[in-house]
């Protein structure tokens, strides 16, 4: 049985600090919700206020109809996976695995056959008597996965679960707990500083900023519709253009972009372009001209680094067929589609220079 | 260097081994047979274990706040804890002395009550266990820091109470940190002369402990058996050292977890 979690105006201050500014979302019933965010945000003081681990300075949070708030964390059921798994390193992993059953009297006989099943689901059933420094980092918090819902917690609280993980067991892993979920139907809200992992993970995103809700939607609307500027900025990888809104479009100098018919005229603006809304073209049909600084291959992507009047540098990721031999040194014609236009009140939150992160898989590949 | 180091630690054992035993086997049973000697190493054993459990207990309890609690006053407590290294037993006794001894603060009460303190075991156990107070804390704090506090609470969010958390998780994981705290405070119990002679009075056969045994013995020119009793005292040393030892290396190798 599991059910909805309900988070209400929740708050947490630290002294002078506010940790968390009056958050209020739900996570559905048998869905994954991801709390996303940059580190500070806030996103695990939630979690941890919904486990009772922390004690909020005002609000509530309800788990069907029950109120959490008024009970302590050994009451709650709710599995809760740390980080750094946390294991019990004193205990083999198959007394780690029946620790919540103990503790709750179970008999023996049901604790060893719960232990047995769940060591059977999360694929470690050979090494029950292993003591957890024997285990590699994605063994363990598979275990610490057993362990969190041995007791048939109500919901599933992940606190950055593969933060500590290698990229590649993270993948791996990451994977794995999607088909655990789609097996399992536990109401489970995920920690993570890695949209990559909330875009894939869960079917519906909160996106915290400094304490506050940025946004909440499907992966879908929080990629293509940015409700901020923070989040367009933060959410995949996103060209960040300054300039000034005239006619409903930004204007940087020498070439507009469009998208800014909701803010006001003459209003200091910034424009989001992703890098796969960038298109060229070398018939020069269109009014923006750029400059080809540097063409890299990323297999069936080019990545392009080009040069616009004004001197911005933009990031352009363009299928290779549509690269029509383009190379550096090439002046091209610009198309810049999609744009998302936010005033610019001083800050523009986390907005990530797509020619800083050349690890960035190409951003296409996610929306698939 | 190596040489000088066991030089000076080995040299003096060995003497006292050399001289206990010299005089034979004779002078070992008569010492052992004395009603003084076997009351005055009853009352050092009396004397450790129980400074030892209240240590301990206390030690853990007081360790857990200053790792885990965020409060005003913290550092101040902290740094309190050392106090009994920093001071001399001889003071620690003089202060119990005035506290409790004629004309003290809490005399009156106790005499209503008719619990004698001062020249009987209670004064003589309150000492050693001030003295004796840093050494559990100081071993089991940084192994608290160390373990942190994610497996307490995982512990809580799987159902576990407060005491069960406690139990079943943070004490295995602080248990050789412990037990080198609690063989330093065993070691130091046994070992202390000072504090407990000046609330005692070293009364033969009612508040003489071994070490102040040693000390009349050799006063009074009786060294045979002082040595005796000087032996089984660094025996029992040697058995710590060796638990202090064992417990350091479970402690190291846990760390490199």
């Amino acid at each position: 049985m599991t059910k909805p979690i309900v988070v209400e105006q929740l708050t947490k201050r630290f002294g002078a600090f506010e940790a968390v500014a009056d958050v209020t979302f739900t996570a559905p019933e048998g869905a994954i919700t991801a709390l996303l965010g940059p580190s500070g945000s806030g996103k695990s003081t939630v979690l941890r206020m919904i486990a009772g681990l922390e004690v909020p300075t005002a609000g509530h949070v309800w788990m069907g109809d029950e109120e959490l708030t008024v009970k302590s964390v050994q009451e709650r059921q709710v599995g809760f996976v740390f980080q750094h798994y946390a294991l019990f390193r004193h205990m083999t992993v198959a007394d780690n695995v029946a620790f919540g059953l103990s503790v709750r009297k179970e008999s023996k006989a049901t604790q060893r056959a719960r232990v047995e099943e769940l060591l059977e689901l999360v694929q470690l059933a050979p090494f029950a008597r292993r003591y957890p420094d024997q285990l590699s980092g994605g063994q363990r918090q598979r275990v610490a996965l057993a362990r969190a819902l041995a007791p048939r917690p109500q919901v599933l609280l992940l606190d950055e679960p593969f933060g500590a993980l290698d990229a590649r067991v993270r993948q791996d892993l990451r994977r794995w707990l999607d088909g655990l979920h789609r097996e399992l139907g536990v109401t489970s809200l995920l920690v993570t500083h890695d949209q990559e992992e909330a875009l894939e993970l869960a079917n519906r995103i909160v996106v915290m900023h400094e304490g506050r809700i940025e946004q909440v939607g499907t992966p879908r609307e929080i990629y293509d519709d940015p409700a901020t500027a923070f989040v367009a900025g933060f959410v995949g990888s996103a060209n960040v253009l300054h300039g000034e809104v005239i006619d409903g479009h930004v204007h940087l100098g020498t070439f507009r972009v469009p998208g800014a018919a909701h803010l006001d005229e003459g209003v200091a603006a910034t424009a989001y372009v992703r890098p796969h809304d960038i298109r060229i073209d070398r018939s020069g049909t269109s009014d923006v001209q750029a400059t080809v600084e540097r063409v890299s291959s990323l297999g069936w992507l080019a990545r392009l680094t080009l040069v616009l009047p004004g001197g911005e540098t933009v990031v352009a990721h363009v299928p290779q067929h549509e690269l029509h031999g383009a190379s550096e040194g090439d002046v091209v014609s610009v198309d810049m589609r999609n744009p998302k236009a936010f005033a610019r009140d001083g800050l523009d939150g986390g907005a990530v220079d797509p020619t800083d992160d050349p690890a960035a898989e190409p951003p296409a590949v996610r929306s698939a | 260097m190596v040489c000088y180091v066991a030089v000076l630690l080995l040299l003096p054992l060995a003497s006292i081994i050399w001289t206990a035993l010299e005089p034979g086997w004779a002078t070992i049973r008569e010492t052992f047979t004395d009603p003084d000697v076997l009351h005055a190493l009853y009352l050092t054993a009396v004397i450790a274990l129980i400074t030892v459990i209240v240590t301990a207990v206390f030690g853990v309890i007081v360790a857990w706040v200053l790792v885990r609690q965020r409060f005003r006053g913290r550092s101040f407590l902290n740094a309190l804890v050392d106090l009994p290294f920093a001071l001399s037993p001889v003071t620690v006794g003089l202060a119990c002395v005035l506290l409790f001894g004629l004309g003290g603060w809490f005399k009156p009460w106790f005499d209503a009550r008719g619990i004698q303190i001062i020249f009987a075991l209670p004064s003589m156990i309150l000492v050693t266990i001030f003295i004796s107070i840093p050494f559990v804390i100081r071993e089991v704090q940084p192994v608290l820091e160390e373990v942190g506090v994610d497996e307490e609470d995982a512990a809580r969010t799987l159902g576990a109470s407060v005491w069960q958390s406690f139990r079943k998780v943070t004490v295995p994981n602080i248990r050789w940190g412990l037990l080198y705290g609690v063989a330093l405070s065993a070691a130091r119990a046994i070992g202390e002369i000072g504090a407990v002679l000046i609330v005692s009075g070293g009364i033969q056969g009612k508040t003489e402990t071994a070490t102040i045994y040693i000390f009349r013995a050799v006063e009074e020119r009786q060294t045979p058996s002082a040595y005796v009793v000087a032996l089984s005292l660094a025996l029992a040393s040697i058995v710590l050292l060796l638990t202090i030892e064992l417990a350091k290396r479970r402690v190291e190798k846990e760390r490199a977890r």
